[in-house]
């Protein structure tokens, strides 16, 4: 004796927020059940473990019938199949696409291929979310990713309008999408204390300043490629470290703002070559491939590990930048004001975000 | 004649991939009506073409137009290889062709395929010039309204109900025919869903052509069926209940305006009954002689029986046939008697069974009566068209759609209405039903040579002087009906339904109703010939049942003039004689007025009257009952199902019953009774809706006696089951608020006793003047002795004593504690709105849900089956509840279950049925009683009453009698009404401006659709104009689908229903050779259930409708073979789809049209 077919059709889809979540959570229907039971759902209601079975069974159909129309969520405010109000279906949108921190962090920068695909169960293993749900997720990026490559328009924008998402999302696929097209290396056990929302930030900040977009708003991809004009630009700043004079002017400057201002003088003073040095080289090598990637690293390896080795406030290492750059621009030999802006405006906000002290 | 049907294809969008190669689509579309296509170009390359079609213009018959669909085919363009189709739309035309309806049809449909189910979307724009047509031989019936509701449609009144219709096609099944073993399953659902679209149109054409020829413009209540017969063939099928309706609109406003008055009072009188006597009604009509005599028999006469259920069992066979009436009522009496189930004492009619059931006098007398009547209806009726098409019977071919008059339809004084307007329905007898089990055959049915789909298929063998057929059926099953209600000194049926169950060659027809006497106000063609006629028919009632002049005078005289003032309790007087009943059953005086007789429980098939007086809250209550049955073939089978078919209904009826008392409620509405027939099994359900009607008198509590007395620990066990029972029923009285007002306090001493008539003293008479209860028990011993002597047999002993020494007891006992309440905060009912809930919030979700059952073990005995299917009900029930919670307090209204056995194992429970939240601080505060009721309601109400006494002024000029009768109503109340009315008439105005805003709303909505319409034809897949206007008046922004609500209710609470724009009734077959890949069985079902859903909207949608209300899934045939991947299912449900706007959007909008208002007001005065 069994029940053979269970189904509930409502005129308006009925659905269950907390279900909803298990199902992206990828719990399988029993599992689900025990979760709400545990919820304590049926003493509320006097419901019997059956009707949550029923209950819980329909509504994972329900949202499998969905999957396909939020995979396009442009489709899902105009399709006729499920009648679903639209407070409902932006909720519906929102926690499809939303993804946990634990798992972009295992995938932030890495090339969105099959093969990453292929290694979800570790990362599933590690993170213990469900390997459904890492797939969800990971189809999630490669599908925004997909979408957006070939859309001309602000990056942002482009994710907003074409999967319906509110602002803080969509700027989060955002970076994500940026990350993934420059394959910057997050993985790296140095990276490791770096959350999300730091690549995230420093990704709004690259977007918005060095990307082809940040000079002309056109172009394909233009938020997803660096400005290679102003990578190559990047060369010329060598100078700061190259020319002697130069470093030792830019020394004395940046020592006499900061004498007294703060504790780790002496630190920033024996330090500054060596900070310059790595600074400048970043910008320098960016025109390679390969040095994009490592961006990150360099900037833990060059300068944000020595700062905390010599205990470094974030006010201090503030401090130190905005001097730093600021003085440049009173050199009267550096001609690369506008470049030296550019690039120190970003470095300065990634540095600050990543300096967790 | 011709019309002129013009189609365009705007464009398409989500359309499928069709080129692997490119992952894209060529689509083209073909426009077909009839035998005429057109295509569109071809749009390369694109999931989301833009064709741009031309007009394509069809010229047509109007017949054609109301016959055939027009239907859109999507195909996908290959060079080298035939054309794929991708899917097809077909589109009703019907809604096109009634002025008053839809003027457009244009939007979104999903493109449907019976094995892929929806395949993206295709805009259509659709529209009809239609030439009037004079000619009388016409074969069209363009114009008349269809209406699935079953009453009066909202934004209508009734100027008069003429009465039944029916009709009936019958067609091979094309899944029959040879050519099916050689085409695609998917041509062969194609040809399937075509040809009942095609059968259904020209049913509906034929009832039109029905409903003219009855001066009548439109059908309410209007009941479509599929009969798969399987290799027998397929019959569609409809009843309907034909009206002459007019639209409540500015030129009744004068009327309207006037009526106010005249409603305040009659409206007080609803709130509080008990405070108007009914003397008022009797003083205003003092002064007509006849009238002193009506209220005097009208005393004298009441006399009551509460319920009579009657199961007439019948067993036809292809060999056993021959002239109707006479011979069902013979096999009636003999082969299997029928059961009259009262309410009455259960336990001797069990003791005695139906063999030893001997025709008794009732009986006899009863059959003498329905056939004298039958011979009088020539007489009085005058056409010798009515007699010859009685003769004729079965023969129903052309010939008889012409000539057919308005009298011979009172050949079946039937009504498919379960609402009615006020004061129509006079008294209410009870349920009558029949049923009859029937081998199927080949159809041969004469009248199909002249139907197009004999056309369309060409298959071979029919004979046509094979006399037996569908028709005759359903007509014997009808007499029966009618003589039933006879038997109960009713005129009429309401609530009238007719349904089958099919299980291979057997089948069982149903057809079930209430008797009832209905006010002639509506009924009447010409005013004087038919009053004549009603009371002349009723006198042969009653000088056949009653053998006094007295009650002839009683009863026509009541008839006519009863309604002149109707008291709320009116319809719960019994309508039968006293002295005659033909059952046994405990009659007590009216609980309100106190002047009539009122049975002690009341079973009908209608919904609650608004005006009845309803103590507390009502509950759906059902009765489930499982029997096995050995396999059989042919008569053999379907001799032993209608054996069964007695004991089966006996039961469910006991379960009711029982059920019903357990909730301390003594009234039962929307009683619906299915029995469906497997291989193995027969399934019982009983569904309605229990309430406490304060007429009634209280029901006595449930005793549980034992046989063995002396065993002390059986003794123990009783009285604990009895504790739980009273307990049980103490708490059901709490929960269902039920404190009738003068409720005595049952004393456990008086439940033990055995004494009927001491029970009878405490519970049964509430009325407190001695002297009354002396007349009661006058009368009491009267009737009882009545009864002695009509049925010896039938021992007096107290009704509601269950004897546990019977396993069927146990059985019922067991059955009715384990039915679980409903939760806090959740009320169900099977009718139309619940009684004592009033304040409905806008919170609206129309559900189904579907349950298949696999019995794993083939040998069950009957409690094993019953308790499974119990269960299943049960858990069903309560899963609802559970997805439902976020809606508390709310209310699922109109619950409606239906079973079937679509397998030998296997049991199929269906369910659709809306939840309406409710606001839970009003409810509490007001009851009925407190007369404050929310706008809406009030609202309701006065669009109720307006209907009314305009009727007066209708009618009066042709009548001369109820002209008098109008006056002296008119005259009556309305000095006292006065005074209140001062702020009942700024709310008219309120009312009547409305209906002209609304009117330009409607318009300029329209008007604004056509014009972006013709800007969308450039634009992209936007949406549409029109969904856009309506959908700011709905604040969704953002989303371009018009939300379209659906509901079974006919209406929309919070909301006013502005315009009807037609019948939505659609048939869709869906099949899958994937059955794993789409979800197994629950996600196919799932998915075409939403497909469904979808489509309705859809049409709805384009019709430039917002909700389809009187919404119905009238099948839902499941099949599966999981050993081949395979399923299939056919669903047919229908609707009438409707504009609403909500109220409080009408108010933002008021008094604008102020200066036309008074002067219609004042024209108003005048008359």
């Amino acid at each position: 004796m069994s029940v053979e077919l269970d189904v509930f059709v409502g005129n308006t889809t009925i659905m269950d927020k907390e279900v909803y979540q298990l199902w992206l959570n990828g719990y399988t229907v029993n599992d689900a059940v025990k979760v709400r039971m545990e919820g304590g759902v049926m003493e509320e209601c006097e419901a019997s473990a059956e009707v949550l079975l029923s209950d819980t069974m329909d509504q994972f159909r329900t949202f499998q019938m969905c999957e396909r129309l939020l995979q396009n969520p442009a489709k899902l405010a105009n399709q006729l199949l499920f009648q679903i109000p639209p407070d409902r279906q932006a909720m519906l949108i929102e926690r499809y696409y939303a993804f946990a921190d634990a798992f972009v962090r295992e995938v932030l920068g890495k090339k969105l291929s099959k093969g990453t695909k292929k290694d979800l169960d570790d990362v599933s293993a590690k993170t213990g979310i469900t390997l459904k749900s890492c797939r969800r997720q990971f189809d999630n990026f490669k599908r925004v990713f997909k979408v957006v490559e070939e859309l001309k328009g602000p990056l942002v924008e482009n994710i907003r309008q074409h999967f319906l998402l509110p602002d803080q999302l969509a700027r989060d696929y955002a970076a994500i999408v940026f990350f993934a097209n420059n394959r910057f290396e997050t993985g790296k056990k140095k990276l490791q204390y770096l959350t999300f929302q730091d690549f995230a930030f420093c990704a709004g900040q690259l977007i918005n300043n060095w990307t082809v977009g940040a000079v002309d708003n056109m172009v394909e991809d233009m938020d997803v490629d660096l400005d290679k004009e102003f990578l190559q630009d990047l060369k010329d700043l060598k100078i700061l470290i190259a020319d002697k004079d130069l470093l030792d002017q830019h020394k004395s400057l940046v020592c006499v703002a900061l004498r007294g201002k703060t504790k780790v003088f002496n630190e920033m003073e024996t330090n500054f070559k060596n900070l310059s040095r790595g600074l400048v080289n970043i910008a320098a090598k960016l025109t390679n491939p390969k040095d994009v990637r490592d961006f990150f690293i360099d900037l833990v390896e060059k300068f944000i590990e020595p700062c905390k080795s010599d205990r470094w406030t974030a006010t201090d290492v503030n401090l130190y930048l905005t001097h730093y750059t600021n003085s440049a621009h009173i050199l009267d030999s550096f001609k690369y004001q506008t470049v030296w802006t550019r690039y120190m405006g970003v470095i300065k906000s990634c540095i600050l975000r990543m300096y967790h002290e | 004649m011709p019309g002129k049907l013009k189609a365009k294809v705007v464009a398409g969008r989500h359309l499928p991939v069709m080129d692997r190669a490119s992952d894209l689509t060529d689509a083209f579309v073909e426009v077909k009506f009839g035998t005429t296509t057109f295509k569109t170009d071809v749009c390369p390359k694109s999931l989301n073409p833009q064709w741009n079609s031309e007009w394509f213009k069809f010229e047509v018959d109007d017949e054609d137009l109301q016959d055939e669909p027009l239907q859109i085919t999507v195909l996908d363009h290959d060079t080298y290889s035939a054309n794929d189709a991708i899917g097809k739309v077909y589109i009703d035309i019907d809604p096109l062709l009634c002025s008053e309806a839809a003027t457009v049809i244009s939007g979104w449909f999903p493109i449907y395929d019976t094995i892929h189910g929806i395949r993206g979307e295709i805009n259509v724009l659709v529209k009809v010039d239609l030439f009037n047509d004079l000619n009388r031989f016409r074969q069209s019936s363009c114009g008349v309204k269809f209406f699935c509701t079953t009453s009066i449609p909202r934004c209508f009144r009734a100027v008069l109900i003429h009465g039944f219709v029916e009709e009936l096609v019958v067609n091979e099944d094309p899944e029959y025919q040879w050519i099916d073993r050689i085409r695609t399953p998917r041509a062969s659902n194609e040809a399937r869903q075509r040809l009942i679209s095609l059968m259904s149109g020209e049913l509906q054409r034929k009832i039109g052509l029905k409903v003219l020829e009855m001066g009548g413009n439109a059908v309410v209540g209007y009941l479509q069926c599929f009969d798969l017969e399987g290799e027998s063939g397929l019959v569609v099928r409809a009843i309907g209940t034909a009206c002459t309706l007019d639209k409540i609109s500015s030129t009744y406003t004068a009327a309207i305006v006037q009526n106010l008055s005249n409603s305040s009072p009659s409206k007080d009188m609803k709130d509080s009954p008990q405070a108007v006597p009914s003397a008022l009604g009797c003083r205003s009509t003092h002064s007509s002689p006849v009238h002193s005599a009506s209220s005097r028999l009208s005393q004298g006469f009441s006399v009551s029986v509460p319920t009579l259920l009657f199961a007439g069992m019948k067993n036809r066979h292809r060999s056993s046939e021959g002239p109707r009436a006479r011979q069902c009522r013979a096999g009636f009496g003999e082969e299997a008697p029928g059961v009259p189930l009262s309410s009455g004492p259960p336990t001797p009619l069990r003791a005695q069974t139906f063999s030893s059931f001997s025709p008794s006098k009732s009986y006899s007398r009863q059959s003498s009566s329905s056939d004298t009547e039958l011979s009088l209806t020539p007489k009085t009726g005058m056409g010798s068209g009515g007699s010859a098409g009685k003769e004729a019977g079965p023969l129903k071919a052309l010939l008889r759609q012409q000539t057919q008059s308005a009298l011979e339809q009172r050949e079946f004084p039937f009504f498919t209405l379960t609402g009615f307007p006020p004061a129509f329905l006079l008294h209410v007898g009870g349920v009558v039903s029949a049923r009859s089990v029937k081998l199927l055959d080949r159809i041969h049915n004469p009248a199909l040579g002249n139907t197009r789909s004999y056309k369309l298929l060409d298959w071979n063998s029919f004979t046509a002087d094979e006399p037996e057929t569908r028709d005759a059926w359903w007509e014997e099953l009808r007499q029966e009906i009618k003589s039933h209600a006879k038997a109960l000194g009713c005129h009429a049926v309401v609530g009238y339904s007719e349904s089958t169950s099919i299980c291979e060659e057997v089948c069982i027809l149903s057809a079930s109703g209430t008797a009832a006497i209905l006010s002639s106000r509506f009924v009447q063609d010409g005013a004087l010939d038919t009053d004549h006629r009603l009371s002349r028919q009723q006198a042969s009632v009653f000088t056949t049942g009653a053998e006094k002049g007295e009650g002839v005078m009683g009863s026509s005289a009541s008839l006519g003039f009863e309604d002149v003032a109707p008291p709320a309790c009116g319809f719960c007087h019994i309508p039968y004689d006293e002295l005659n009943m033909p059952f046994p059953a405990q009659l007590t005086y009216c609980h309100c007025c106190r002047r009539h007789k009122v049975p002690d429980v009341l079973f009908t098939t209608i919904d609650v009257p608004t005006e009845a007086n309803v103590t507390g809250k009502g509950c759906l209550i059902q009765a489930r009952l499982c029997r096995t049955k050995k396999k059989g073939q042919g008569e053999g089978n379907a001799t032993a199902i209608s054996n069964l078919l007695p004991f089966l209904e006996y039961e469910l009826h006991t379960q009711l019953l029982n059920k019903l008392k357990l909730r301390g409620m003594n009234a039962l509405f929307g009683l619906r009774v299915q029995i469906s027939v497997g291989d193995t099994m027969l399934l019982g359900l009983a569904s309605a809706t229990g309430v406490y009607l304060t007429a009634l008198p209280s029901p006595g509590g449930i005793q549980i006696a034992g046989k063995t007395p002396n065993d002390i620990t059986y003794e123990q066990h009783i009285s604990n089951m009895q504790k739980k029972i009273n307990d049980t029923i103490a708490k059901n009285k709490e929960l269902y608020e039920i404190n009738p007002p003068k409720l005595f306090t049952l004393d456990p001493d008086a439940f033990r006793s055995i004494n009927t008539e001491f029970v009878e003293e405490v519970i049964g008479s509430p009325i407190p003047e001695p002297r009354q209860r002396s007349r009661l028990f006058r009368s009491h011993s009267e009737s009882s002795d009545e009864v002695l002597e009509l049925d010896l047999s039938h021992g007096k002993k107290d009704a509601f004593v269950l004897e546990i020494d019977d396993t069927d007891a146990i059985e019922d006992i067991h059955s009715l504690l384990t039915d679980a309440p409903t939760p806090p905060g959740f009320y169900s009912c099977n009718t139309e709105i619940m009684p004592g809930i009033y304040n409905w919030t806008s919170g609206l979700q129309m559900f189904t849900s579907v349950r298949v059952f696999r019995l794993s073990n083939a040998n069950l005995t009957n409690q094993g089956l019953n308790k499974i299917f119990n269960d299943l009900c049960e858990n069903l029930l309560k899963s609802l509840y559970f997805k439902l919670r976020s809606m508390v307090p709310c209310c699922l209204c109109h619950v409606n279950f239906i079973v079937a056995v679509p397998e030998d194992e296997l049991i199929q429970v269906a369910v659709t049925a809306v939840a309406m939240s409710f606001d839970k601080d009003q409810s509490q505060e007001n009851g009925r009683q407190s007369g404050d009721k929310t706008l809406m309601k009030a609202i309701t109400e006065n669009e109720e009453q307006l209907q009314f006494p305009l009727e007066l002024s209708a009618e009066s000029p042709s009548n001369p009698l109820s002209c008098a009768k109008g006056l002296s109503e008119v005259s009556g109340p309305l000095p006292s009404a006065r005074a209140p009315s001062v702020d009942h008439s700024s709310f008219t105005d309120r009312c009547s401006s409305w209906i002209e805003q609304l009117r330009l709303k409607a318009h300029t909505i329209r008007r604004g659709s056509i014009k972006t319409m013709s800007s969308l034809e450039k634009a992209s897949p936007v949406p549409e104009g029109r969904s856009r206007s309506l959908r700011s008046n709905r604040s969704c922004p953002g989303s371009s689908i018009t939300v379209v609500k659906m509901t079974p209710l006919s209406f929309i609470p919070g909301a006013k229903i502005i315009k009807y724009l037609g019948i939505i009734n659609m048939f869709f077959i869906r099949e899958t050779t994937s059955l794993r890949e789409e979800g197994g069985v629950s996600g196919f079902l799932h998915s075409f259930i939403a497909e469904v859903f979808a489509m309705v909207r859809a049409h709805v949608a384009a019709l430039g409708g917002n909700a389809v209300v009187s919404y119905s899934m009238k099948e839902c045939v499941f099949m599966e073979n999981p050993n081949k991947n395979q399923a299939q299912c056919l669903i047919n449900v229908s609707g009438d789809a409707v504009i609403f706007i909500r109220e409080s959007e009408l108010e933002a909008t008021p008094s604008q049209t102020q200066s036309g208002n008074v002067q219609t007001s004042s024209n108003g005065e005048g008359t």
